[in-house]
């Protein structure tokens, strides 16, 4: 055997069908979880999806480093922003205009996000924060992903999954009239080297991978015989208890979630994406979504955002950023609305704070509080909700939030996910009303 | 870097691998006594376990090397590691300078810059401090990199293994505390006590620079108390939740008012201190730091404490809820709890009646803890023989496997045993081996090329059964057994046709090629 043979390599086509992941259901032995592979593929049970009738699905954008939320929604009509930025405002008529009455606009890179709010698929939450702010990066974006102000426990998304999985937090009646059994809830999946805080519960493992060519054993590349022992290893029924049971389990997971991803996300988009990283994200979500993968949780992540120095105004580091997602969000719903599947998707964006009203010294802005969030698809209810925060009343120089964030989670979980908001976040919030019912 | 020290001399006893079975010990529960195991039955699997446990696993040669010395002697040999030299030059080459805090004078003019609104001077102040913190980063790369070639090389290997022990027991996470020397300094002084006394580690534990700006306790003065260290030394430290009381927490916050530190050095800052009579677990006086560890170190639960984490450690996994441990295991951890408390808190007795205990031993406990992923990155290096290869990738792999040295994800540490694996981690695990054997990156990185001889590895088949690894039938089990270190009938016979449908013989690409399998499979990742 000669390992260096690589051209006689031609990976084996597998033809699983569904991701019902045996790590799922902990009970059931490895070997009769196999038949999971011949159960009917993941097109034909979209209307039957586990726990939510519509098959609806969650996509976050976690922009990092806090985004500078004054230069994202532009308050021109008040004259103390440009008195507190005079290098980095974004003059009036450099703004695209949102609401005349309010005197706000939206950055001039966000562009194709004004055209997806005029089609009536954007809304935008201002003033979201909490209380007691955290201005440390970390801490911050604990509270944000854990929904929690100590910013400790599971991410509030794992939480959610862990609620529709296995009858936690339900009540002795089992699952609710015309729904399915929960045991195939699937594990949200993260594009990035780790799979974030927000995603981490009792129940499922979330999936994260950079690049999907990544998420497979890269042995196999080395020659094709490898591959193919390989699978037979896969196949085999060594009898074991205990640990090394379990791993046997999470290892056939590993190989049908890996097909299966890899498959979707080989198929060319419908759509051209840019080149950016956050829009190849989102096409690669895209793919998956289309494939028909009933995962309900998908997360992708933009950083940069910690503009501390030359930042910018209507052109500059800040807006690229704000570029590179305005154009990544409007090629992935045309992407999804040429598939037919924009109904099905509501895309959240948030950060982990915003910036400093004023300018600092080196042409940036250093830590802040509130800021707007964005909310995406065809479910929501466009516009702009809540007043821009006032530039005057001030806490240490910091905007004062005036909507909880955990008020859109429960939005979002409580309208679009079809979850109990006290069983996920831990106790009531009033949903801000940005999703239809 | 390529260099490796074997920790056990090779010798030529007995074959006693192809003669102990893996049934050869009945399945019973395991004894919850601490006696020993019969001289007789430390063989192969025996001394592998321990070696895999009390280090990160090694060759054939070594595993038969301890088998020759016995129970007794092997275990002295490992925990007894001081006898063992090892001088590696080069590691005093950190910059104990590297985050300076400004001086007086400096900050003085800072201030005034503030107050001045001289932007100038506050952007010059602001660009030396991030430009101070970059050079950190880059060196927390370098410490991170020194640590792991240590655990790689030492042919002590329990030394590495109780200072990651103690670095997951007292964890401090690197992003906090921005300070790689600190970092360094708090690694050496667990390396220093990593089979000392638990009693020095807290008492040096209050007083460790990183320790005390990751809780929080730099600044903690007698006005305004912060709990957080105390609360940790007790909650995670030493005695556990149920063993104190929240009065317990705010009277020892007072005794460790003062504790701080400057630059490198720690500071009693008597100012600071809390002098006032305080009441803590039981004992009133004006305690201090010190007097806050001698009033724990008095609680039998302390012992307890530390009896199970090394257990949890070493042995197994222990249910969350000490009520859902089985009853052997309780009165097997009082024991070992017993010893601790009766040497004072010297930790060397109780390793060394653990490693020989018949419990430890247990054919239950055998090749099912999950592997760390130090102990399976390290583990690969040292049992196989494979080149170290770049460890700046290896120490990021070992971060995508969710174990970044130097960042626990909290400060209780790495909970371990089944939250090590996922679908994302299960591949990065096995595409890491693939590396360290082949030197081809999953993914960014540069290709290695420095060459794997695999035929070391038939080392000792060769000398058991010479002839046997150009028989497929008698090398696919060898070569599975000496990876996965139990049987897997299935796989031998799917190894053994692989092997002969690609030529049948013992090439370097064939052993390669069957070990890229083997690490692949899951119980590879088990010890």
């Amino acid at each position: 055997m000669d390992l260096h043979d690589v051209n006689a390599f031609t990976r084996r086509q597998f033809l699983h069908r569904g991701l019902t992941l045996a790590s799922a259901t902990l009970a059931v032995p490895a070997f009769l979880q196999r038949s999971a592979l011949a159960m009917p593929g993941p097109t034909e049970a979209l209307s039957s999806l586990a726990g939510v009738p519509q098959g609806n699905v969650l996509v976050v954008i976690q922009l990092s480093g806090g985004n500078d939320g004054l230069n994202t929604v532009i308050p021109f009509a008040h004259d103390q922003y440009y008195r507190a930025r005079p290098g980095i405002g974004v003059r009036q008529q450099d703004a695209i205009g949102l609401s005349q009455e309010q005197g706000i606009g939206l950055h001039p890179a966000m562009g194709p996000i004004k055209n997806l709010y005029d089609e009536g698929l954007c809304t935008i939450v201002q003033g979201v924060g909490y209380p007691n702010p955290n201005r440390s990066h970390f801490m911050s974006m604990d509270i944000w992903q854990t929904a929690d102000t100590n910013g400790t426990g599971n991410g509030w998304l794992g939480r959610y999954i862990d609620s529709q999985c296995c009858g936690y937090g339900k009540g002795e009646s089992g699952t609710p009239e015309g729904e399915e059994p929960r045991s195939a809830v699937q594990p949200p999946i993260a594009i990035g080297r780790v799979a974030p805080l927000a995603l981490q519960g009792d129940s499922l493992q979330p999936i994260s991978f950079e690049s999907a060519d990544l998420f497979r054993w890269t042995g196999e590349d080395i020659h094709s015989a490898l591959a193919a022992a390989k699978e037979r290893l896969s196949a085999r029924e060594d009898h074991h208890h205990g640990n090394a049971e379990f791993l046997t389990r999470t290892a056939l997971d590993a190989r049908v979630s890996s097909d299966l991803i890899r498959k979707a996300v080989a198929a060319r988009p419908l759509v051209r994406y840019p080149n950016s990283r956050l829009a190849q994200q989102l096409a690669m979500i895209a793919s998956m979504i289309r494939a028909g993968m009933p995962t309900r949780v998908y997360y992708a992540t933009l950083g940069g955002f910690d503009t501390h120095a030359g930042q910018g105004g209507a052109q500059g580091a800040h807006a690229r950023l704000l570029t590179q997602l305005a154009e990544a969000t409007s090629a992935f719903y045309n992407d999804l609305k040429r598939q037919d599947n924009a109904d099905r998707v509501l895309t959240m964006s948030f950060s982990e704070f915003g910036r400093r009203v004023g300018q600092n010294g080196s042409g940036g802005t250093d830590h802040g509080t509130a800021a707007p969030m964005f909310l995406f698809g065809p479910m929501v209810r466009p516009g702009v909700h809540g007043a821009h925060p006032s530039l005057t009343d001030l806490d240490q120089g910091d905007l004062k939030y005036h909507t909880d964030f955990r008020s859109v989670y429960a939005a979002i979980l409580a309208k679009w996910l079809k979850a109990d908001v006290r069983t996920v976040l831990g106790r009531d919030f009033r949903p801000v009303d940005v999703v239809r019912g | 870097m390529t260099s490796r020290t074997q920790s056990v001399q090779t010798s030529s006893g007995t074959d006693r691998e192809r003669a102990t079975s893996d049934t050869g010990r009945p399945q019973s529960q395991p004894l919850s006594h601490l006696g020993r195991l019969p001289s007789g039955s430390f063989g192969y699997e025996e001394a592998r376990h321990l070696l895999w446990r009390a280090g990160f696993g090694g060759t054939p040669s070594q595993i038969q090397a301890l088998v020759s010395m016995g129970v007794e002697r092997a275990v002295d040999h490992i925990v007894d590691y001081e006898r063992v030299a090892f001088e590696r030059p080069g590691a005093e080459d950190f910059d104990s300078e590297i985050m300076r805090p400004p001086t007086e004078e400096e900050r003085r003019r800072y201030r005034a810059a503030l107050q001045n609104q001289d932007e100038d001077v506050v952007a010059r102040f602001r660009l030396r401090r991030q430009e101070q913190q970059r050079a950190d980063r880059t060196q927390i790369r370098d410490v991170r990199r020194w640590w792991l070639a240590r655990m790689v090389e030492s042919p002590r290997p329990l030394e590495e293994k109780m200072t990651l022990f103690w670095h997951g027991h007292f964890a401090t996470g690197y992003r906090k505390i921005e300070n790689s020397y600190h970092a360094y300094m708090q690694n050496q002084f667990f390396r220093a006590n990593a089979t000392g006394n638990f009693g020095r580690l807290l008492r040096g534990i209050i007083r460790d620079p990183a320790m005390l700006a990751y809780l929080d306790n730099q600044r903690s003065n007698r006005r305004r108390p912060n709990e957080n260290l105390a609360r940790e030394l007790l909650e995670l430290f030493s005695l556990g939740v149920g063993n104190y009381t929240e009065n317990d927490i705010k009277e020892g916050a007072r005794a460790l008012t003062g504790y701080t530190f400057e630059h490198n050095e720690f500071v009693f800052n008597e100012q600071a201190h809390d002098r006032g009579t305080k009441r803590i677990l039981g004992r009133r006086g004006t305690i201090d730091g010190d007097g806050f560890v001698d009033a724990i170190l008095a609680r039998r639960a302390c012992a307890e404490f530390i009896a199970a984490r090394l257990y949890s450690f070493f042995v197994a996994d222990l249910p969350a809820d000490v009520r859902e441990i089985d009853r052997e295991t309780r009165s097997f951890l009082g024991r070992l709890a017993t010893v601790i408390s009766q040497s004072n808190y010297d930790l060397k007795p109780a390793l060394k009646r653990l490693f020989r205990s018949d419990h430890f031993y247990h054919a239950g406990f055998r090749n099912d803890k999950i592997k760390s992923p130090a102990e399976l990155v390290v583990g690969a290096v040292r049992s196989l023989l494979t080149p170290a290869r770049d460890l700046n990738l290896l120490a990021d792999a070992m971060g995508l496997m969710g174990q970044e040295l130097f960042q626990p994800p909290s400060v209780r540490g790495w909970p371990g045993g089944r939250t090590w694996i996922n679908t994302s981690t299960l591949f990065v695990r096995q595409n890491a081996l693939a590396y360290l054997l082949t030197g081809v990156p999953a993914g960014r990185g540069r290709r290695d090329n420095a060459a794997f001889d695999a035929t070391g590895v038939l080392a000792e088949l060769e000398r058991a059964d010479p002839g046997a690894s150009n028989d497929p039938e008698r090398l696919a089990p060898y070569l599975l057994r000496a990876t996965l270190g139990r049987r897997t009938p299935e796989a031998e016979r799917i190894i053994a046709s692989f092997i002969a449908e690609n030529g049948g013989r013992p090439t370097n690409d064939m052993l390669t090629g069957v070990l890229l399998l083997a690490t692949a499979m899951p119980e590879y990742q088990l010890c």
